[in-house]
């Protein structure tokens, strides 16, 4: 009878219900973003990382890897050193440049890699980097060329240096590139010769994947202390200072997700005060004639509660739709991995959230029932005569 | 299922006294001041009485009834009912005692606006814990001893004022109380309607119930079996007479 009273309460006045539960999505899909926000970006970097199981990334001394243009030598040693350790059981070495086509007038990054120990992209069509000539592009990179699978290109590394002739034997989506930009994976030696003496046997990035059950900050470790020209880093390691890095993001989702809490309370709050004095003659009656002050605690709690699941639920659809918007204009950032989410919906941001907001929903209720159970019911009986 | 009653029966009552109020005092503090609106008063009411309590505006009759009917302390002074001084109870207490012993009527009908007259019946029976089968047939039962069956769905707004004083008769009968108190009960009626709600009381007052009613309308005061007449928070006469 009491939950039946809390509802038909809330559906007295619709119109106000209706734009209080608006209230309370809006601040509930904000909520549900900055949560999302707060933790999706971290565990989107993660995923990133350990896209093919690669935990160790390994770059010049004192840089993260892509960080600089700078680049290891005497890769081929490094590679020898590194396969001496058991634990570690792939590695893949990587050379970034710029490549140029001439006769399409179009400059794209070039990857360097090992196509049988690959972590960079995911073959879409045709067959992987292989030989000396195969490579695989991104669909950025066909459209700005005009080519297709099996099309030969002309690449070259600057104005005056060597020409090479290359196959797009692949399409592929690259994982650490942004949106939008022209790459293509090409043979490592191929990659290497074409840059001449300044990048041979040279490479700007070691992946390296520790055996299962080892703990990579151990081989990490071991490492630096082999190789000391370079830094090693693991995904632990890279996590943290991406939350170095990232850190004020995550507070700036804190602070707009209490703030959008605390505007979903206040709303509650509000609306289930204005609502109970309205009622009060009908709460001294309820109290007159036996209803027990828990029983009007509850149901005004309820109408609080009520309220903010309401507005929850449709906050949680808001809350993804506005989500999905801001991904896409936020991915579009310069020099931004395609494949980076700012916002990432987790089962348990949702669960978060929601909690977050019936909780408040029911500590919103509590100081206008406080008010309601307070009343001196013979003199609000009196007040109400006398109105 | 088996239901009690068909029609409301208070519980069995004390051949004596019911109701006894001893040097009874309520005051308010009102601008700084102490305005004494029930100065002494000294009242029984034994069981299946009928009493009407007038007086003019102001006179203390509404605080009164709100003593006797515990939804007020006294200031001095003692109300016990059934023996239990319900001045001293603790607010649980005495909402509990209200509950199971004391039914409620009022000027303004004060029903639930959202919930049909059936609902508002079953209120205090929900309350009470009384389970929603049972609740359901007793509050159809008493919709028609006060003549509204067929309006049992209806809610407050699709009723006339006599109607829903009628449901909230009903409301006040549910628990089966040993005390029905009504203040002004036709005070927002027509005499037409008035003179139903008379009727109904004096039928119920017929079959035991005791009812303590304060009024300014001479009809409802006249069909009571004793009218104690009140000035300045006082008793000043106390008539028992033979009804018509």
């Amino acid at each position: 009878m009491l939950r039946r009273l809390a509802f038909a309460s809330l559906t007295r006045r619709r119109a106000r219900s209706l734009l209080a539960v608006m209230g309370v999505a809006v601040s509930g899909a904000l909520l549900l973003d900055m949560v999302m926000l707060a933790g999706g970006m971290r565990d989107s970097f993660r995923k990133l990382l350990l896209v093919r199981g690669f935990q160790l990334r390994i770059a010049p001394k004192g840089t993260l890897p892509f960080d600089t243009q700078a680049t290891i030598g005497q890769a081929s040693e490094i590679i020898a050193t590194l396969r001496t350790n058991p634990d570690i059981v792939a590695i893949s070495p990587i050379l970034g440049l710029k490549l140029r086509v001439p006769n399409r007038n179009v400059t794209t990054v070039a990857i360097g890699l090992d196509g049988d120990v690959q972590a960079d992209y995911e073959l879409l069509s045709g067959r992987p980097v292989g030989g000396t000539d195969r490579i695989v592009a991104n669909q950025a990179f066909a459209d700005a060329t005009h080519s297709r699978l099996g099309d030969t290109l002309v690449v070259a590394l600057g104005y005056d240096t060597p020409r090479r002739r290359l196959v797009i034997a692949g399409i592929g989506r690259f994982f650490y590139t942004a949106a939008g930009e022209a790459v293509v994976a090409v043979p490592l030696a191929t990659l290497q010769a074409t840059g001449g003496s300044a990048t041979a046997d040279r490479v700007s990035l070691f992946m390296a994947r520790a055996r299962d059950g080892v703990d990579p900050d151990v081989v990490r470790q071991w490492i630096e202390q082999r190789i000391p020209r370079i830094s090693a880093i693991s995904t632990g390691t890279a996590l943290k200072q991406f939350d170095q890095r990232m850190g004020y993001f995550r507070q700036l989702a804190v602070i707009l997700g209490s703030i959008s809490l605390g505007v979903g309370f206040l709303l509650v709050t509000t609306l289930v005060t204005v609502s109970v004095n309205e009622r009060v003659g009908e709460i001294a009656v309820m109290r007159a004639i036996g209803v027990s002050r828990q029983h009007v605690v509850e149901q005004i709690v309820l109408e609080g509660v009520a309220l903010a699941l309401a507005g929850t639920v449709l906050g949680m659809g808001l809350g993804l739709i506005t989500a999905r918007a801001f991904n896409a204009i936020l991915s579009d950032f310069p020099g931004l991995p395609a494949a980076f989410q700012f916002f990432v919906f987790r089962p348990r941001d949702a669960y978060a959230a929601m909690s977050m907001l019936a909780a408040a929903g029911a500590l919103a209720g509590i100081y206008p029932a406080w008010r309601a159970a307070s009343l001196p019911v013979a003199d609000t009986l009196h007040g109400e005569a006398i109105a | 299922m088996t239901i009690a009653i068909a029609t409301p029966t208070p519980r069995p009552l004390l051949k004596s006294e019911l109701l006894s109020a001893r040097a009874l005092v309520r005051d308010y503090p009102v601008g700084g001041e102490i305005v004494r609106a029930v100065r002494g008063i000294d009242l029984e009411v034994t069981a299946g009485e009928y009493v009407a309590i007038v007086g003019p505006s102001g006179c203390g009759k509404s605080t009164l009834l709100n003593l006797l009917g515990a939804i007020d302390r006294p200031t001095s002074g003692t109300v016990a009912i059934r023996a239990l001084n319900v001045g001293a109870m603790t607010d649980t207490q005495a909402t509990l005692f209200r509950l199971h012993n004391i039914g409620f009527v009022f000027q303004r009908f004060y029903l639930m606006p959202t919930l049909s007259a059936r609902e508002n019946v079953e209120l205090p029976m929900a309350e009470a814990g009384v389970r929603s089968a049972e609740r359901a047939t007793r509050a159809h039962e008493l919709l028609e001893y006060v003549g509204l069956a067929d309006r049992e769905r209806h809610r407050p707004t699709q009723l006339s004022g006599g109607e829903q004083q009628r449901v909230a008769i009903a409301r006040a009968l549910a628990n089966r109380p040993a005390l029905l108190l009504a203040d002004e009960p036709t005070g927002e009626l027509d005499a037409h309607t008035g003179a139903e709600i008379i009727g109904l009381f004096g039928r119920l007052n017929a079959k035991g119930t005791t009812i303590i009613v304060v009024t300014h309308d001479e009809e409802l005061a006249a069909a009571a079996a004793r009218v104690i007449h009140m000035r300045d928070g006082r008793i000043i006469a106390d008539e028992t007479r033979r009804r018509a």
